[in-house]
């Protein structure tokens, strides 16, 4: 018997029509895990390197975290993993909500999809039985009405379905996938699932997940929500209120957004609005906020409240997540009420809210800079929340305009030309970044922007403070009871970080503290990819519950494999390893590691290399980036070593 | 009539807290397993959420007693202008429905309240909603000694006799009072 896992995977081909039950390897569990990890491995060694997204080559795969489905608090990630149609790279988006448990207790760890679709279809998953459904009926319809429709006409309630609005129907290259209060939206996986043909994929389950060791795994669980507990009546002294909490910041639950107001960028990641909160702003958000909001709720097993429902007077609810109350808003630079409004339109389209308003601004942007003219907006409104809506209803049917908006910033500039390039100034290896520009380097957060393979900041960065505390006393104070660090050198880092003077950024942290920070802070979302735990729980917040020190004892009691902190480590190492492997084989190297030009008005340039240079070093790769036969070899990954040799991409000197 | 005193275990159901997670029914379904904590399946929970996100209902609901036949019961409730079936606050395992049975053999599932040797402090459901919204009530209660009147036994007895015929209840009578 297989523990926390079912132990088989379900295989489509939507070509043929197949559909398998196929039993997984359970070495692949010790090495990867599970979710990302294992998803990754199935990428590498099934779609060609030459395969592109909308090849019928590429897989789309729905994965559980090793830990989903069993009683481990927040565990209910799912992670999705294809190649992008906008990145040309992997892409790996993740969603909570109640999917991957539903899945397992279907009896499936993931969903390989692969082929296409002659006809828009569905996939029904009910135990032992599966089935690939008509959804012509379904075409253009919105990712939440869809749901609706296929738990109505299956008779099942309690299904969990995730599906893709019309942005992903025409391969809008920020499609996202949705389920109900989640999404997986970043790197246009939702168009990966539309050019198969997939509208959406339905689940219920009945069976049961089993535990290895029952009664030390449920002290375990038990631990984590004492800590919860603790964490919320004792939140996080001398930072703002948006992040002294856990989860993902609560957006939903506080009104205080002064921070991203007056930090984060308005527009097209133009304009810093530093005095735009004041009292009067202040009350007529928390008044609209409060009048939509009808309850706050959460994913599977979690007691946090990340999320809300919300009903606008004349337009359908929806559930929204932590931060596009305010993307579309500060795109825009409108106002809270307009948020919530456009956001249930994104969300039915299924389009990623951190890339669909920046791309509209840019528009925009063009516009007054008259390199798109009237003749490319015929129609549009004159007001800019008329404007949001209308570029909005074109991006997700390719209309005119709408069609080089669709693969976003970066591909529009320059398919658009005429000097539309320099306005492409917010993207990374061209996937849109958060509306963030600042004053001096950070080389903590320059590692990480330059080199996460999920170039998207937040599924990146983590517990180590983003800025140093003012005094001594405030940093004395927070380590006395950090026991999440890997190791007390951490402490120290933090201890000696100051605002200013010799030992602030962008010399301190020193180039091997910064290395050690960047490799802690991905090393746990790593960890929490491959078992599906929530980032809100663990890589995410300051302090969290999960961490190295407790996710062995949680793995080996639920799996039965016995796994020690430093195995556990390695296996976050080789997942990590794996990742780059395979983008380093798609053609990434140090050339592509790097931030927005702008994104620090005060950059380093020989810092800068001496940072990559010690980033690589640590990871064991060479001076391009690419990971050395040696250190795949130690990560037991030769036949990744091979792969990459013949290719001619290491060896002969290489590395 | 005689009073005596009963002790009445129950749940205070704040259903506007429950943040919809279901980690009552998690623990539930863990707790009831053998052995115990062993395996996970919310549809062996004894206690299911109702849930309607995008109506805004969420209703804990306990399993109670089996029904072997559905009830008349198909009104509609509008409670602060959210309709809810009747079925949504029913605790019954009873054939209209998937819910309180086991999933494999379709046995009826029932709330108890996790009665344990030692007793545990509250009932596990109780235990991981952080959210409060249930609460562990105990209450004591006098009541009436239960006593059966004549009279009521003659309105059952008539009742069995219009159903199955005097002579099919006078042959199980007669074999009950030999047992």
């Amino acid at each position: 018997m297989r523990y926390a896992e079912t132990g088989f995977d379900l295989e489509i081909d939507l070509s043929r029509g197949s559909i398998e039950r196929v039993e997984s390897d359970p070495k692949l569990t010790q090495l990867h895990l599970g979710g990302l990890g294992i998803n990754a491995k199935i990428l590498w060694d099934r779609v060609p390197a030459e395969a592109e997204a909308f090849d019928e080559d590429n897989l789309l795969i729905f994965g559980a975290g090793l830990l989903c489905g069993t009683a481990a608090p927040g565990c209910n990630r799912t992670i999705v993993s294809t190649f992008s149609p906008q990145t040309r790279l992997m892409a790996y988006s993740m969603m909570g909500g109640f999917w991957a448990p539903e899945l397992k207790y279907a009896g499936y760890d993931r969903v390989i999809i692969r082929g296409r679709s002659p006809e828009l279809a569905y996939l029904w998953i009910h135990n032992d039985k599966v089935e690939i459904r008509d959804a012509s009926h379904l075409r253009g319809k919105g990712a939440i009405e869809t749901a609706e429709c296929i738990r109505r006409e299956l008779k099942q309630p309690e299904a969990q379905v995730a599906a893709i609005g019309l942005a992903g129907e025409n391969r809008v290259f920020y499609a996202s996938i949705e389920q109900g209060r989640s999404s997986a939206s970043r790197g246009g996986i939702g168009a990966v699932m539309g050019d198969k043909g997939l509208k959406a994929i339905a689940v219920r389950g009945t069976k049961d997940i089993n535990i290895a060791r029952p009664a030390e795994f449920m002290a375990l669980c038990d631990q984590i929500w004492k800590y919860i507990k603790f964490r919320e009546e004792h939140p996080i002294q001398n930072v703002i209120p948006i992040i002294a909490g856990l989860g993902s910041p609560q957006e939903m639950k506080l009104f205080d957004e002064k921070w991203h107001t007056t930090n984060f960028m308005w527009g097209n990641s133009r304009t810093r609005r530093k005095d735009f909160w004041n009292e009067e702003v202040e009350k007529s958000w928390k008044e609209m906020q409060e009048s939509v909001r009808t309850r706050l709720i959460s994913c599977y097993n979690c007691s946090l409240k990340c999320g809300a429902t919300i009903t606008v007077p004349g337009i359908p609810t929806y559930m929204m997540k932590c931060y596009s109350k305010l993307t579309y808003t500060m795109a825009a630079y409108s106002d809270l009420e307009f948020g919530f409004k456009i956001a249930q339109r994104a969300t039915e389209y299924g389009v990623d809210g951190f890339s669909a308003p920046q791309v509209m601004a840019f528009a925009l942007e063009l516009h007054e800079a008259g390199i798109l003219t009237d003749a490319d907006f015929p129609g549009m409104p004159a007001d800019v929340e008329g404007r949001f809506f209308w570029l909005l209803d074109r991006i997700v049917r390719r209309e005119g305009i709408g069609d080089a908006l669709a693969d976003g910033v970066y591909w529009a500039a320059r398919k658009i030309g005429k000097g539309a390039e320099a306005f492409d100034h917010n993207t990374i290896k061209k996937h849109e970044q958060l509306p963030l520009k600042l004053g001096m380097l950070n080389p903590v957060y320059y590692l990480m922007y330059s080199t996460g393979e999920k170039m998207n900041i937040t599924q990146i960065e983590g517990q180590f403070p983003q800025e140093p505390f003012r005094t001594r006393e405030e940093r004395e104070d927070f380590v006395s009871d950090w026991i999440q660090v890997p190791h007390e050198k951490f402490k120290r880092y933090l201890l000696d970080w100051e605002p200013r003077g010799e030992k602030s950024n962008p010399h301190y942290p020193t180039i091997e503290a910064s290395c050690d920070i960047v490799d802690w802070q991905e090393k746990m979302h790593y960890l929490d990819d491959a078992l599906g735990v929530c980032a809100g729980l663990s890589s995410f917040p300051l302090k969290p519950p999960y961490h190295i020190h407790n996710f062995p004892a949680f793995i080996s009691s639920a799996t039965g494999l016995q796994m020690d902190e430093a195995a556990v480590w390695q296996a976050a190492t080789r997942n990590r390893t794996l990742l780059r492997a395979i983008n380093v084989r798609r053609g990434m190297r140090r050339a592509d590691d790097k931030p927005p030009e702008d994104h620090w008005k005060k950059r380093f340039p020989d810092l800068e290399a001496k940072l990559l240079d010690g980033y690589y070093k640590m990871k064991g790769w060479n001076s391009q980036g690419i990971p050395t036969k040696a250190s795949l070899h130690e990560l037991g990954m030769d036949d990744v070593a091979e792969d990459l040799e013949q290719r001619g991409i290491i060896g002969n000197g290489q590395s | 009539m005689a009073k005596v005193k009963k002790t009445i275990k129950g749940l205070t159901i704040d259903a506007d807290k429950c943040n919809g997670c279901r980690a009552c029914e998690v623990i539930c379904s863990a707790f009831h397993a053998a052995p115990r904590y062993s395996s996970i399946n919310p549809a062996r929970s004894r206690i299911r959420i109702v849930r309607d996100p995008l109506k805004d209902i969420y209703i804990p609901v306990q399993a109670g007693e089996y029904t072997a036949s559905e009830c008349t019961g198909r009104n509609k409730y509008i409670v602060d202008g959210k309709e809810y079936d009747e079925c949504d606050f029913c605790r019954a395992s009873c054939p209209s429905r998937d819910l309180f049975k086991e999933p494999d053999s379709g046995l009826p599932l029932k709330c108890d309240m996790c009665e344990d040797d030692p007793p545990l402090e509250k009932p596990k459901c109780v235990e991981w909603c952080l959210n409060d919204a249930l609460i562990y009530a105990v209450r004591e209660e006098e009541v009436d000694e239960a006593e059966v009147s004549p009279g009521d036994v003659e309105i059952g007895v008539e009742s069995l006799i219009d159903k199955y015929g005097l002579k099919q209840v006078l042959d199980t009578l007669a074999r009950r009072s030999k047992a």
